[in-house]
């Protein structure tokens, strides 16, 4: 116990807590000894993630308010923050339904808002500070859809397309910074967010697989994962598939 | 998905949901015909069963652990198992266990489950304060002896009938050892067990095994299993979980746990105690879980299931209803290999429980023709005892015989009424008994 009190306790800010990728990964930070800043939109829930972490796992947990398409809630996060997290954890992400983001330009903007856009207010801030300080790590959770557009949902594969090659430029800079930036691509997984759609059972991964996935790669200091591992050799193929045919394709 | 209970028997095709979100969960529930919640399935029968399940999988978060007082607030999906890992080595311990740990809150409050203490402590329900309950109508309240009283008699022991339990709160045991220790007494009959049982009357935690194969004057034969905590000054809240050491990866065929195999079994298993009588220290594990310790062990009877019999009758006439049950296995050439008896406490004022003052057996029979024809035999046998079946273990009874042996359910349906008049929250269970 003493032991502890001389230690610096590690802390990482997850943005987008209360999500279920989020969550698990939370809990595994927590098993390795973190303390956690939580930020999310629902304060409610977010305070008994915190509570279930601070009790599984003797670390704190502490929660703030962070809506990502409010700017001046992102500022104020920015602002509050005592000292400088070790890393940050970015899993925000809204799906949308891709014949409304077809059809009404404000839901596209809000998909492609939450996405991208906005995300790099938070990241480009934790991205310099890092730099200047010369450690910590970046982690964000994109996804498969952005390996190729489909017209199942392109627009949301779009923006995290988007969300990739910023993430690998973001590596490409801070690699000689000492700052680890990590790139998670899950396929199906089984959240909040795909509880209305008919997911595929061997190819659906629990958030809690996707969790251990990450610790795994952090600790090995992987600088992009697919999760399941699976999706990494069905996107090299999907990839590869000559746009001729791709266009015909129904996947 | 199919689904089914521990015992494999029935099996139903289910829609199965599962959400963290209670705001989302209230619409379900509003949109929903019917919709049964339940947890890790481990009640053995139809209990947990419904063409619309609502899994409590994701409701696995602590709220809050007071650690002085030892009081635990958690939402129903968190199990027995992941709260000893926590309250153990913080001194405190479940006040009511029953053998596994593989339960969820909700679980042990919908089946007010009852444990090797129950003769002194009661049923788990007992140490429940208050329970945050989505109902019916999508709306959530909260009950306790306090609020809602009436809904709350209903909810705990109300095998999720009255609607989808969120949260509860509940009392913990203070602890100063992760030890039992534990007394182990070698019976020669059925009426010497039941002396014993008198007579070790004051151990907190009691239970025995019967030797089923047993004829004739050895009939009943058993152990005893007496457990105190150690109460020793020296603080051990050291807590090993004990690995899952066999596993039954498939189901064998049903030729492998034959008649023969399973009276060989009983024998050896009242061999292994030399002694009449061992006095030793063991870890909670050992003592409260011993068939945790086979993983899938509801697959050894195969793949057609199995039934658990648990059955509880006053004392007045026990020994003689005992012995007749025990003489219908062997009319019937049947071996149950899990038998466990022991005495219960008195009856609690939860309208669905099960405990009430007298004798419980608990008896595993794989499912066929016989061993179903068996339990009716079984439950005239009990009937005319004044005794009553188990919910959680019942796959197969009549109403007739459940409306006898329940005779709160009055009371629950009078609840069940007001809370949910168009019968909503409905088991396959609850269909066949009319509850």
């Amino acid at each position: 116990m003493s032991k502890d009190f001389l230690e610096i306790r590690k802390k990482c800010l997850i943005l987008g807590a209360s999500s279920d990728i989020a969550q698990a990964i939370s809990e595994e930070f927590a098993k390795k000894g973190f303390d956690l800043i939580l930020a999310g939109r629902n304060l409610d829930e977010i305070n008994k993630i915190a509570n279930n972490l601070t009790i599984r796992f003797n670390v704190q947990a502490q929660t703030v308010y962070y809506n990502i398409l409010d700017l001046n809630s992102q500022a104020k996060l920015i602002e509050d923050l005592k000292q400088l997290p070790d890393g940050i954890i970015f899993s925000i992400g809204y799906l949308g339904d891709q014949k409304e983001v077809e059809n009404d330009f404000s839901e596209a903007k809000k998909l492609i808002d939450t996405n991208f856009t906005f995300a790099i207010y938070s990241l480009n801030y934790f991205a310099n500070e890092f730099e200047k300080r010369k450690s910590g790590f970046i982690i964000g959770i994109g996804s498969v859809a952005g390996e190729r557009g489909r017209k199942k949902n392109y627009i949301y594969g779009a923006s995290k397309a988007a969300f990739h090659a910023y993430f690998s430029g973001l590596r490409n800079r801070l690699s000689s910074s000492n700052v680890f930036v990590m790139t998670v691509k899950p396929g199906f997984v089984r959240t909040k967010m795909t509880e209305n759609l008919d997911l595929p059972g061997k190819l659906t991964a629990e958030p809690s697989e996707i969790a251990k996935d990450v610790m795994k790669a952090f600790k090995k200091k992987k600088d992009v994962i697919y999760s399941k591992k699976i999706y990494r050799y069905m996107f090299l193929i999907i990839k590869h598939i000559p746009e001729k045919i791709f266009k015909k394709l129904d996947l | 998905m199919y689904i089914s209970g521990w015992g494999n028997f029935p099996k139903v095709n289910s829609v199965i949901t599962s959400y963290s979100d209670y705001s989302k969960l209230q619409e379900i529930v509003k949109k929903s015909q019917i919709i049964l919640p339940n947890g890790l399935l481990r009640s053995y029968g139809d209990s947990a069963l419904s063409e619309n399940t609502f899994s409590s999988k994701r409701l696995n978060k602590f709220l809050n652990f007071d650690t002085n007082r030892g009081i635990l607030h958690a939402e129903a999906g968190v199990s027995l198992k992941e709260i000893n890992e926590i309250t153990i080595p913080k001194g405190w311990f479940l006040p009511v266990t029953p053998g596994t740990k593989y339960i969820t809150v909700g679980g042990a409050i919908a089946s007010d489950v009852h444990g090797k203490n129950h003769h002194k402590s009661g049923t788990f329900g007992k140490f429940v304060n208050w329970i945050k309950l989505l109902i019916a109508d999508g709306s959530i309240v909260n009950c306790s002896m306090a609020e809602n009283t009436d809904l709350f008699r209903a909810t705990i022991g109300g095998m999720g009938l009255t609607g989808i339990i969120l949260e509860a709160e509940f009392q913990l045991q203070q602890i100063n050892s992760s030890s039992i220790v534990q007394k182990t007494v070698k019976t020669k009959n059925l009426d010497e067990l039941l002396e014993k049982f008198e007579k070790y009357k004051d151990y907190t935690y009691s239970v025995s095994w019967i030797d089923t194969a047993s004829r004739g004057k050895n009939s009943g034969r058993a152990l005893l299993f007496l457990g105190e905590h150690d109460t020793n000054n020296e603080i051990d809240l050291e807590y090993n979980q004990k690995k899952q050491i066999l596993n039954v990866p498939f189901f064998p065929p049903k030729f492998f746990l034959n008649s023969f195999l399973l009276k060989e079994l009983n024998f050896l298993y009242f061999l292994k105690e030399l002694k009449e009588e061992k006095d030793f220290s063991t870890d909670f594990d050992s003592f409260f879980y011993p068939l945790d310790a086979i993983l899938n062990w509801n697959r050894i009877y195969g793949k057609s299931g199995f039934a658990q019999y648990q059955f509880v009758i006053p004392f007045e006439n026990a020994s003689e209803t005992l012995k007749l049950v025990l003489k219908t296995l062997s009319d019937f050439g049947l071996y149950s290999f899990v038998t466990v008896l022991k005495v219960f406490g008195e009856e609690n004022e939860f309208y669905l429980s099960f405990p009430k003052k007298g004798y419980t057996l608990a008896m595993d029979f794989a499912i066929s023709e016989k061993s179903l024809k068996m339990f009716d035999k079984l439950d005239e046998i009990i009937w005319n005892a004044g005794g009553r079946v188990y919910l959680t273990k019942d796959a197969r009874m009549s109403s007739e015989f459940f409306k006898e042996g329940y005779t709160k359910l009055i009371q629950f349906k009078e609840v069940k009424q007001k809370f949910d008049p168009n019968n909503k929250f409905q088991s396959l269970q609850s269909k066949r008994l009319g509850i």
